[in-house]
C-alpha cells in the first residue's frame, strides 16, 4: 500500500452566505489522502462532507486554504485548466448515477473519452471493455431506463473508470441498495477503483459498509474529528 | 458530445416534436402570411400587369391607380399621339357596372374597354376562345375569377347578361391577373364599352402608350407629361402606385404584421418553454458533464446543435407547409399566381435564428450557471 499523498488539503475552509448570513461549513481541514486506499468521509448531513469532497474533486473553491490533487494545486489552475484537469485525472460517480436516458449504457461510459476527443465508436469499444470487467457487457446496448438500479450504478462506475482516472469520488454508493449488494458494490469499487497509483474516496454514511473501509475520516461540523481504519465506538 | 447532445434531444420525443412543431408553426405562420401579403399587394398592380404591352400610362394628374381614376377628355388621345416618340397611342376605359345572369344574381363587375382596332389593353392569354371573339356584336370576353364566381363548374361561353340595362354575350375566358378585389372583370371593345357605362362628358380613363424605344420609356412619360399636361408614368411606376395605394388606404400591412408578429411571438412561447422544460429536465445530466470535465464551450455548442437541428426541421416543415398551402390554393382564382418571393423564406430563415438564438441564449444560461457541484446534492 503506497502511503503517498494523492490528495492533500491545508487549511481548507468553506462559507456560504445565505441572506445576510455567512455559515462556516469546513473549518481549516488540513488532510492527506492516500493512493490505494479505500478511504471513507462519513459524517451525519449537514456534517460538510459533500463539500469537502466538492473541493477536493475541483468542483467547489475553497473559501480559504490550498488542494493539492497528486501534486497539482488545482485552484492555482485557470478554469479551463480545472475542467481538464478533472476530465483527464478524476472519476466521478454519482449517488443518482446522472446517465444520459438517450444513449445506451456503453455510450454513457464512453462520455469521458468523447469529451477527451476520443471517436465515438473507439470510446465505446472501450467502455463495453470496462464494462466487461463489471460483468455488464451483454447490457451494452441498452438505455438506463432498461437496466436495474445496480446495473445502472455498475454503468456509473464503468463512466468513472473508462478514461483510466488517477482520482475517483463516488458519493453514497450503497445509500439505494440493501445490505448485500451495497457489500457488492463497494467489493466491486475494491476490486476495480483501488490501485498503487489511484486514489478512491467514498462519501457515505451506511454503517453496514464501514468495515469495508482502509480508512475512515468522520465530519462533524465542518471539522475532522476522526481518522482511522474503524469507526470509533460512539458512532 | 455533439452527437450526445442530438440524442439527448431526439430521445426526448415528446419536447423534440413539441420544439420542430413551435419552430414550423412560427415559419409557416411568418412565410405563409408574409406571402399573401406580398402577393396581395402586388394585386394592386395587376391592372398594370394585365396589359402587358404598354409601356407608359397616360392619365388625369389626379388618378392614382387603374381603379382609381378621373376621366380624361377624349382629346387627350390625339394630344399623346402627337408628342415625338410615341410610336402608338390608344384609348383605355375602366368603369364599374351591375351585371345581372341569367338566373337574376346580381354581381358588381369592372368594365374594361379596350383599343376597337388593336385590342390592346387585353390580357395577353386566352384560356378559351381568341380576342377576335370582340368584333362579334355585343360580345364581352369574362376573366377567370368571374368564370369561377359566376359560372360555377359550367362553361360561361355563350351565356347571356344583362350589363347595365344592355345586351352582352360572353365570348371568350381572359387568362388574367385578378384584382386586388376579385372582382369579375368583362373586357369589351372601347366602343362598345362606352355603351356599357353611364355617359358622362368625359369616359376615357388612360391613354396607353407603346414607345417607339422601350427603354426609353421614363425619358418618353416625361416628355408626355411636359407638352400635354398630363400625368404619364412607365408601367412599373404605375403598378408601384398601385400598391402603394394599398399600403397606404387599407389596415392590411398592420394586419399582417400584426399576424407575422404573433408567429414570432408564438414560436417564442412555444421554443422559449419547451427548450426550458428540456434543459430543466436534463439539468443533472448536464451538471454532471459539467462535473466530469465537459467545458461550457462543448456544451454552448451542445446546446446550439440541438438548436439547430430543431431549427433545421421545423423551418423545412414550415416552408414546406407554405408549399403545400400555396399549391393546394392554386386552382382557386383567388389566389391565382401566387408564389413565394425569394426573401420571405429568408425573413423567416432570420426570424427563425431570432428565435432560437433568443431561446437557446435563456436555456444555456441555465446549463452554465449550474454548478458541478449541484450533482453532490
Amino acid at each position: 500500500m503506497s502511503q503517498a499523498p494523492a490528495i492533500c488539503t491545508r487549511g481548507v475552509t468553506r462559507d456560504f452566505t445565505a441572506g445576510q448570513q455567512t455559515i462556516t461549513v469546513l473549518h481549516g481541514i488540513d488532510l492527506d489522502i492516500r493512493a490505494g486506499e479505500l478511504t471513507y468521509l462519513v459524517g451525519e448531513s449537514g456534517s460538510g462532507k459533500t463539500t469537502m469532497i466538492s473541493i477536493m474533486c475541483g468542483i467547489l473553491w475553497p473559501t480559504e486554504g490550498e488542494v493539492k490533487v497528486f501534486g497539482t494545486d488545482i485552484y492555482e489552475l485557470s478554469d479551463t485548466e480545472l475542467v481538464e484537469f478533472r476530465l483527464n485525472n478524476i472519476g466521478f460517480i454519482f449517488q443518482q448515477y446522472n446517465l444520459i436516458p438517450a444513449i445506451d449504457a456503453a455510450s454513457n461510459a464512453a462520455v469521458p473519452l468523447i469529451a477527451q476527443g476520443m471517436d465515438r465508436h473507439e470510446a465505446r469499444e472501450r467502455a463495453v471493455e470496462m464494462m466487461a470487467k463489471l460483468n455488464i457487457a451483454d447490457q451494452a446496448d441498452k438505455l438506463p431506463n432498461q437496466l436495474s438500479g445496480g446495473q445502472q450504478q455498475r454503468v456509473a462506475i464503468a463512466r468513472a473508470l473508462v478514461h483510466e482516472p488517477r482520482l475517483v469520488v463516488c458519493d453514497e454508493p450503497t445509500a439505494a441498495l440493501d445490505a448485500s449488494s451495497g457489500r457488492r458494490v463497494m467489493d466491486l469499487l475494491r476490486e476495480v477503483a483501488v490501485a498503487e497509483d489511484r486514489a478512491c474516496i467514498i462519501v457515505t454514511h451506511d454503517n453496514r459498509v464501514f468495515d469495508l473501509a482502509d480508512r475512515i475520516l468522520v465530519l462533524e461540523d465542518g471539522k475532522i474529528i476522526h481518522d482511522g481504519t474503524e469507526m470509533p465506538e460512539e458512532h | 458530445m455533439i452527437w450526445i447532445a442530438i440524442r439527448m434531444l431526439t430521445g426526448d420525443a415528446q419536447k423534440f416534436y413539441g420544439l420542430v412543431f413551435g419552430i414550423a408553426f412560427s415559419t409557416l405562420l411568418i412565410t405563409q402570411q408574409l406571402t399573401i401579403f406580398v402577393n396581395l399587394l402586388e394585386r394592386g398592380a395587376s391592372g398594370v400587369y394585365n396589359v402587358s404591352s404598354a409601356d407608359v400610362w397616360v392619365m388625369d394628374p389626379v388618378s392614382r391607380t387603374t381603379d382609381v381614376s378621373y376621366a380624361l377628355p377624349s382629346t387627350a388621345l390625339d394630344k399623346v399621339r402627337g408628342v415625338p416618340g410615341v410610336e402608338w397611342a390608344v384609348p383605355h376605359i375602366r368603369a364599374q357596372a351591375s351585371v345581372r345572369t341569367k338566373s337574376g344574381d346580381l354581381e358588381g363587375v369592372a368594365v374594361i374597354g379596350v383599343d376597337d382596332a388593336t385590342l390592346i389593353g387585353l390580357p395577353k392569354n386566352m384560356i378559351e376562345g381568341s380576342p377576335d371573339v370582340l368584333s362579334q356584336p355585343d360580345s364581352v370576353i369574362i376573366d377567370d375569377v368571374g368564370m369561377t364566381r359566376m359560372f360555377p363548374g359550367q362553361s360561361p361561353i355563350g351565356e347571356r347578361l344583362e350589363l347595365n340595362d344592355q345586351r352582352a354575350v360572353i365570348r371568350g375566358i381572359a387568362d388574367a391577373t385578378p384584382s386586388f378585389t376579385s372582382t369579375v372583370v368583362l373586357y369589351t371593345k372601347y366602343s362598345q364599352a362606352l355603351n356599357y357605362v353611364p355617359g358622362t362628358r368625359n369616359r376615357l380613363s388612360f391613354v396607353l402608350v407603346g414607345a417607339e424605344d422601350p427603354s426609353q420609356a421614363k425619358a418618353l412619360s416625361e416628355k408626355i407629361e411636359r407638352e400635354t399636361g398630363l400625368k404619364a408614368q412607365t408601367r412599373d411606376e404605375f403598378a408601384r402606385d398601385g400598391v402603394d395605394f394599398i399600403i397606404e388606404n387599407t389596415g392590411i400591412p398592420l394586419n399582417f404584421g400584426i399576424t407575422v408578429a404573433l408567429g414570432f411571438i408564438v414560436g417564442v412561447a412555444i421554443v422559449g418553454l419547451t427548450f426550458s422544460l428540456f434543459i430543466r429536465d436534463n439539468i443533472k445530466q448536464f451538471g454532471a458533464l459539467k462535473a466530469i470535465g465537459v467545458t461550457n464551450g462543448k456544451i454552448r455548442k451542445m446546446v446550439a446543435a440541438q438548436a439547430a437541428l430543431v431549427g433545421f426541421v421545423g423551418y423545412g416543415l414550415g416552408v414546406l407547409g407554405t408549399l403545400a398551402f400555396i399549391w393546394s390554393f392554386s386552382a382557386n382564382p383567388t389566389f391565382k399566381g401566387f408564389y413565394i418571393p425569394w426573401q420571405i423564406p429568408i425573413i423567416s430563415l432570420v426570424a427563425v435564428t431570432l428565435i432560437l438564438a433568443l431561446t437557446g441564449w435563456l436555456a444555456l444560461r441555465n446549463v452554465l450557471k449550474t454548478e458541478p457541484a449541484a450533482v453532490f446534492r
